[in-house]
């Protein structure tokens, strides 16, 4: 063992492994160091059980409302960041009052994040906007950038605030409302206990698993299948915004040159300069399209493609579970001495293989019913902003097509409008 | 049979009918387009109904390829009950042979603006349209801009009482020996000389310098309306196509879910729908387009005219400054006094006066010079006059009709644009639905 400091609420798991020469030094501990119901508590297992229910009551019952905004630029001697408000009102007896503002920077959220997924590592955590976007060379400070941030990290922590499990978590409450974050971000493990959950899950895949159950692998199958549609989806949406800009830039400059054109005519200026003004307008619907889309089908798209990591993520973890209990399992059966304290491991590694099973499928559904929720809804708007938009440049031609027919002499034969 | 009426049509046309007032001929002129027709137009209906491949040799004997169009032709009289249309008659042209009769016009009748001919190559396509001339879909719309040319020129008052072009509609073997035989080629040759060079006018007609100014106004934004409108249509192209992908995803993506498997699925099937109904929207703007395009190549047209018009002003004003000089001359014979330099006036004071009777001589062949000029002047004024006459009244006619065709063209693209929305609205209307099912 290293000379690491463990804080005193660990459980005594850890000290258990010194003797095992084939497994990792460091522990990853499933039991959750923040005080919030720990996985193998009989009321976390109801709860997990619950979830469908709980989403139901979720909805007609929020006693939790959260609001990410106001950005604002935080210079220090070292680097600039960007600081963001999370409001948060509450009717929940845990908290002591029931409205805070806080003042959280995006690595407060990575931390809230991480801590999340240490302590529950087959949850479903949502995933936050990425680091740095290089795609597109946006700076760091373009107020798009941060607009779209802000507005995925409101989704994470709306996410998480109706997340049976998740939103009772300590942390959750200690990143809504501690004036000051700093201090509670040095507890708990850190990055070593992180490293080791990588190395282990090396040696683990390299073990391999026995036999992963069934639904397991149907998961693992789907998420493979999810994740390439899903970005496939997400690049035809891109590919279609770029052909919309396109379209976009050559008709501004259709619109000028029927208006070019009215002026040196007697009888067609009218209609030339009717008919410019309704390309003007169409063009305008265009770029509302485009905008549309970049703020409402993308940003949905894009999570669920990072999603897919997160689910790849969980997935491994699982695995990684099982393939722990394997392990010792497996000594067990070749020990002869310290059979006992063996044994009583190993029974607590196939709780929590069952446990971490138990959370990840209640979880899972839990996910699925929202991925398809969000993207639902994001594709209905997209369908009827473009409903509308088409439903607008319709109106400016039939206005256009009355004001021609209202012309004074030619009497035209029934001429439809369709 | 129609070839028995050849009788009763008029001759080769006078410039202009002198005898009707300037109100008759513009009601003439609305009466004709709208109404009645002209005198071809009631007698005869024509149509472009067919192209076809040939292969043969050309002029410096080698095999080459080309598109003839059939011309079709048949008496407009209205049919007895239950009687059948009479067949038509029919003959074969090929584009040069409709450029042959096109220049003819151009020579035969300098004051009209002439109808154009579609465009010799594809110009102004989108990139999914062929530039290639055996390409069926440009070899169509040939057919159709061969056959608008023959009813404009059909349809036109002075021009649809022309023989050739009579004969260019019943004659297929003859008709190119006849065109030949008028001379026109030789008047073709010296006009289309003149027309290129520079020359100025010292008194220009400032409603032909307006006109000639608007008609480049007019080639300028048409052009650059067309050159603007297939990049749009070049674009929209591909947003519409793209969209054809989500068909595919959706489809494989729906394989892999429950719930929102029917949905995804179907939702797919419109978004295929909708990448296909770009080609026919497309193929109808194209109509719109070629509609500009006439209108474009008639600028050349009107500048043609205006062009001629300045050729015969120019050469009224040589033939009276021509005129001015003899005068000056006989007066300086006359008086003795040299006003103006000449060659002859100073070898004479060099070299001595000449005598009595070759001054006499010289002032007879000088009166003579100048009667003779004044009649070509005379002359000249008449045609200039007559000139200006007869292009206005086409002029006025032309406008017109720029006016009202390219008007109905707005509203038939307002019309492709309101159906192409109400197409784009039933779509994502399905595929609203498709989603709430998901």
């Amino acid at each position: 063992m290293s000379g690491q400091t463990v804080p005193a609420d660990f459980s005594g798991h850890m000290l258990d492994l010194d003797e095992d020469e084939d497994l990792e030094v460091f522990s990853k501990n499933t039991s959750l160091a923040d005080g919030s119901p720990m996985p193998n508590s009989p009321s976390s297992m109801v709860n997990q059980y619950r979830l469908e229910e709980e989403e139901q009551q979720d909805a007609d019952a929020q006693d939790i409302f959260i609001t990410v905004d106001n950005p604002e630029s935080h210079v220090t001697a070292i680097e600039t960041f960007i600081m963001y408000r999370v409001a948060t009102k509450t009717t929940r007896g845990e908290f002591d009052s029931s409205e805070y503002d806080v003042r959280r920077r995006y690595q407060d959220f990575l931390w809230l994040r991480s801590k999340l997924e240490e302590n529950h590592p087959t949850l479903i955590v949502h995933p936050l906007p990425e680091k740095f976007v290089m795609k597109g060379m946006v700076e760091r400070f373009n107020h798009d950038f941060i607009d779209t941030r802000r507005k995925a990290l409101h989704r994470f922590l709306n996410k998480i605030s109706v997340h049976p499990i998740l939103s009772n978590s300590q942390h959750f409450k200690v990143f809504l409302t501690a004036q000051e974050l700093l201090s509670h971000k040095k507890q708990g493990p850190g990055f070593l206990s992180r490293m080791g959950e990588t190395v282990r899950a090396v040696a683990n895949s390299v073990r391999g698993l026995r036999s992963r159950p069934e639904e397991f692998t149907v998961m693992q199958d789907y998420v493979e299948d999810f994740s390439s549609k899903i970005c496939s989806v997400d690049k035809v949406t891109q590919r279609i915004i770029k052909e919309q800009r396109e379209y976009f830039d050559e008709l501004k400059l259709y619109s000028p040159t029927y208006a070019q054109w009215a002026e040196s005519e007697e009888e067609l200026a009218a209609p030339l300069n009717g008919v410019a003004s309704c390309v003007e307008r169409c063009s305008k619907e265009s770029e509302e399209q485009i905008q549309h889309l970049s703020e409402v089908l993308v940003p949905a798209l894009h999570e669920y493609v990072l999603c897919t990591e997160t689910l790849k993520a969980v997935m491994r973890r699982r695995d990684n579970i099982q393939a722990e209990f394997e392990a010792k399992n497996e000594a067990l059966a070749s020990r002869r001495a310290h059979q006992e304290a063996l044994q009583d491991e190993v029974d607590g590694l196939a709780d929590r293989v069952e446990l971490s099973n138990k959370a990840l499928k209640g979880d899972w559904s839990r996910w699925q019913n929202g991925m398809r929720s969000d993207l639902k809804s994001a594709f209905l708007s997209t369908a009827e902003k473009n409903v509308d938009c088409y439903e607008q440049c319709l109106a400016v031609w039939e206005s256009f097509l009355l004001s021609q027919r209202v012309e004074p002499g030619e009497q035209r034969d029934g001429e439809d409008a369709s | 049979m129609m070839m028995a009426d050849s009788g009763s049509i008029e001759g080769v046309a006078v410039i202009g009918n002198t005898d009707i007032t300037s109100t008759e001929a513009e009601n003439n002129l609305i009466n004709t387009m709208v109404e009645r027709g002209t005198t071809l137009l009631r007698k005869m209906e024509m149509n472009v109904t067919e192209a076809e491949k040939r292969t043969g040799k050309n002029t410096v004997n080698m095999q080459e390829t080309y598109t003839v169009y059939l011309i079709e032709t048949r008496p407009a009289e209205t049919l007895p009950e239950g009687g059948t249309p009479a067949t038509p008659d029919t003959l074969w042209r090929r584009y040069s042979e409709f450029e042959l009769l096109r220049t003819y016009l151009l020579v035969t009748y300098p004051y009209i603006i002439i109808p154009p001919l579609p465009e010799k190559r594809a110009e102004f396509v989108w990139h999914k349209m062929s530039a290639d001339n055996l390409d069926p879909d440009f070899v169509e719309r040939r057919r159709v801009g061969l056959e608008n040319f023959l009813l404009r020129v059909a349809s036109h008052p002075v021009l649809s009482n022309d023989k050739i072009f009579f004969l260019f509609l019943t004659e297929e073997k003859e008709w190119r020996e006849v065109v030949l035989e008028t001379g026109f080629q030789d008047k073709f040759d010296s006009r289309l000389k003149s027309l290129s060079a520079m020359f100025r006018v010292k008194n220009p007609d400032k409603r032909f310098t307006a006109l000639k100014l608007y008609s480049d106004e007019l080639n300028s934004v048409i052009s650059q309306l067309l050159r603007v409108r297939a990049k749009v249509a070049d674009r929209l192209y591909g947003v519409y196509k793209v969209h054809g992908n989500y068909g595919r995803v959706f489809s494989e993506w729906s394989a892999i879910e429950k719930e929102m498997g029917d949905g995804l699925q179907s939702a797919g099937h419109h978004m295929d729908t909708y990448a296909a109904s770009i080609d026919d929207i497309l193929e109808e703007e194209e109509h719109y387009a070629d509609q500009l395009k006439e209108y474009l190549f008639y600028t050349d047209a009107v500048r043609s005219v205006c062009r001629k018009h300045e050729l015969m002003q120019y050469e009224l004003e040589m033939v009276a400054q021509d005129l001015v000089q003899k005068k000056q001359q006989k007066e300086e014979l006359v008086t003795g006094t040299v006003r103006v330099f000449s060659l002859k006036g100073m070898t004479s004071k060099l070299f001595g006066q000449e005598s009595q009777e070759q001054r006499e001589s010289r002032l007879a062949a000088l009166e003579q010079s100048i009667r003779e000029g004044e009649e070509t002047l005379k002359e000249k004024n008449t045609e200039c006059q007559e000139f200006v006459r007869t292009a206005w009244e086409d002029i006025e006619r032309f406008k017109e009709q720029k006016d009202r065709d390219l008007r109905e063209a707005l509203i038939s693209y307002a019309i492709m644009q309101i159906s192409m929305c109400k197409k784009g609205i039933q779509v994502w209307s399905n595929a609203k639905e498709c989603f709430n099912k998901m």
